[in-house]
């Protein structure tokens, strides 16, 4: 079992969304984070004082996968959150591996509890 | 004539209510866009506080209502020379007259901004609204209220044809350069913040109180039908809306409800002081259905007018103007006592309008796109215009 987390664009999120429905991964945690890499942030101006605004507006997802989900849903993400930008700041993939999973309602674990 | 204090009193009061229009249109807009693009939305109804008021006293009232000719004004009041304190308009003092008509010019550009959120340029913006002023808005308000060819045959009390349907159909018209927003029809543009639009629509109807029943320019009679019409048609259209939604949609949203209140503004906006109270009812009700389905067919159609500015505004302003040929009883007569005529002039009035408003702003909008361009760029779009237009976010960390 692996752990996906991935930053992206916010714009791109409904296409990311569409594209793991295709490949039938339907469990999804979203957050709206604050960030920065390769892309700079902007000169934000608030009544006449500069100040450097590093920070720009992200999409977080984070997704629980089997091992044999874990391609096609890196796949998914590149496709939905690449578009047609060729511009910095498409966002990052990380896997993680995962340990265990507990379905609260069942009490069922491991692979079957994603 | 001599100035009234009363009037006077209360058309002051009026033009301050009107003002407030702007930040509840800025309200309404802003909780309606993506929480990319609020500040820019909210820019829009801010900066044409500055520059139409700028405009109006320079050159747009001399345009408007100076002497002139059948389709506009001269140069004659530019700068409003030859007025000052002691000169006269009806019972009230020019200036009061002059500040109380030139809300009118703020408020009408902005509400065609609604058309065009998350992707113009801000200093085409103002180029647009500032071209567009002059091209489109002084014309039809002399023809209309300024000594124009319309002056005294078409009724429009209150700005049904001069301020909603030229904004609404200019908000059609512009989108042949503007486009969609990248990702309409694909991706979620949800509201980010619906109740900043409910307060903002509550705005816009206390301020409306100014705008219709202030366009009476006395403290009378003609003030208080305008009043309570202001109050009930919008009421029953936002009520009819609400209703229409609950029936197809499964849900009586408060947005919906809000919507429906605007269309019964718009709609009644014309007719206000020509017509009873009672009249306000269906007039309300009509105009709630034909706006819910203009709104309801922008999707079929295709076109992204972003924030309804022509399903609202375009249509419910002609909804309005042909009921009030309809309705009108107040000091006036329509169809409906036999006065089949009105109704016509009416109409002549709304596609002579509709025609010239739609051929100003293609023109005003050829000529940006050709110069200084009206699209913000693709990475722009996405980032949003508060931070790439205005340098600034409207919520931090």
């Amino acid at each position: 079992m692996k752990y996906i987390v991935a930053i992206i664009r916010p714009e791109r999120l409904d296409a990311v969304k569409r594209e793991l429905q295709k490949i039938e991964v339907s469990r999804l945690t979203v957050s709206s984070v604050s960030g920065y890499g390769a892309q700079k942030g902007h000169l934000e101006i608030y009544r006449a004082m500069e100040y450097e605004a590093n920070l720009l507006e992200k999409i977080k997802l984070e997704i629980a996968v089997n091992d044999e989900f874990l391609k096609p849903t890196i796949e998914a993400i590149k496709t939905g959150a690449k578009g047609s930008e060729g511009y910095v700041g498409s966002g990052k993939i990380f896997v993680l591996p995962l340990e265990n999973v507990i379905r609260i309602r069942t009490n069922e674990t491991g692979p079957e509890a994603i | 004539m001599a100035i009234n204090a009363a009037d006077t009193a209360w058309v002051l009061i009026s033009s301050a209510l009107v003002l407030l229009m702007l930040p509840g249109l800025a309200l309404f807009y802003g909780g309606l866009v993506q929480r990319k693009n609020v500040l820019s939305s909210m820019m829009h109804s801010f900066v044409a506080m500055g520059v139409m008021a700028v405009e109006w006293v320079i050159i747009g009232y001399s345009l408007a209502f100076g002497e002139g000719n059948w389709f506009v004004g001269g140069l004659g009041n530019a700068f409003l020379r030859g007025i000052d304190a002691s000169s006269v308009t009806g019972s009230i003092p020019t200036y009061a007259f002059i500040a109380f008509q030139g809300m009118f010019a703020i408020i009408t550009p902005a509400l065609i901004s609604g058309a065009i959120v998350g992707r113009v340029k801000f200093k085409s913006y103002i180029a647009f609204i500032a071209l567009w002023g002059l091209i489109v808005y002084a014309p039809v308000c002399h023809w209309v209220w300024g000594g124009g060819f319309l002056t005294g045959e078409a009724l429009d009390f209150a700005g049904g044809t001069v301020v909603h349907i030229t904004a609404g159909l200019s908000s059609l018209a512009i989108l042949a350069f503007l486009g969609k927003r990248r990702g309409y029809g694909v991706d979620s543009l949800k509201p980010h913040n619906v109740t900043l639009t409910l307060l903002g629509a509550g705005l816009l109807w206390f301020g409306w109180f100014g705008f219709n029943a202030g366009s009476a320019l006395a403290a009378n009679e003609t003030a208080a039908v305008a009043f309570i019409t202001t109050l009930v048609a919008p009421a029953t259209a936002g009520l009819a809306w609400m209703i229409l939604e609950w029936h197809h949609l499964k849900y009586p949203t408060a947005l919906g409800f809000s919507t429906g209140v605007l269309a019964g503004l718009v709609a009644i906006t014309p007719a206000a002081g020509f017509v009873t109270p009672m009249a306000a009812i269906p007039i309300g009700i009509i105009a709630s259905f034909i706006c819910f389905e203009a709104v309801a067919i922008k999707a079929k159609l295709g076109y992204d007018d972003s924030l309804d500015a022509f399903g609202v505004h375009g249509v419910g302003g002609i909804t309005g103007a042909l009921l009030t040929g309809v309705y009108a009883s107040v000091g006036s007569t329509g169809l409906l006592l036999g006065n089949s005529s009105q109704l016509m002039i009416q109409f002549e009035g709304v596609v002579l309008t509709i025609v010239y408003a739609v051929a100003g702003t293609l023109l005003i909008g050829f000529v940006l796109q050709k110069t200084i361009g009206l699209k913000v760029s693709e990475s722009e779009e996405n980032i949003g215009l508060d931070k790439t237009q205005h340098g600034e976010a409207a919520y931090n960390l």
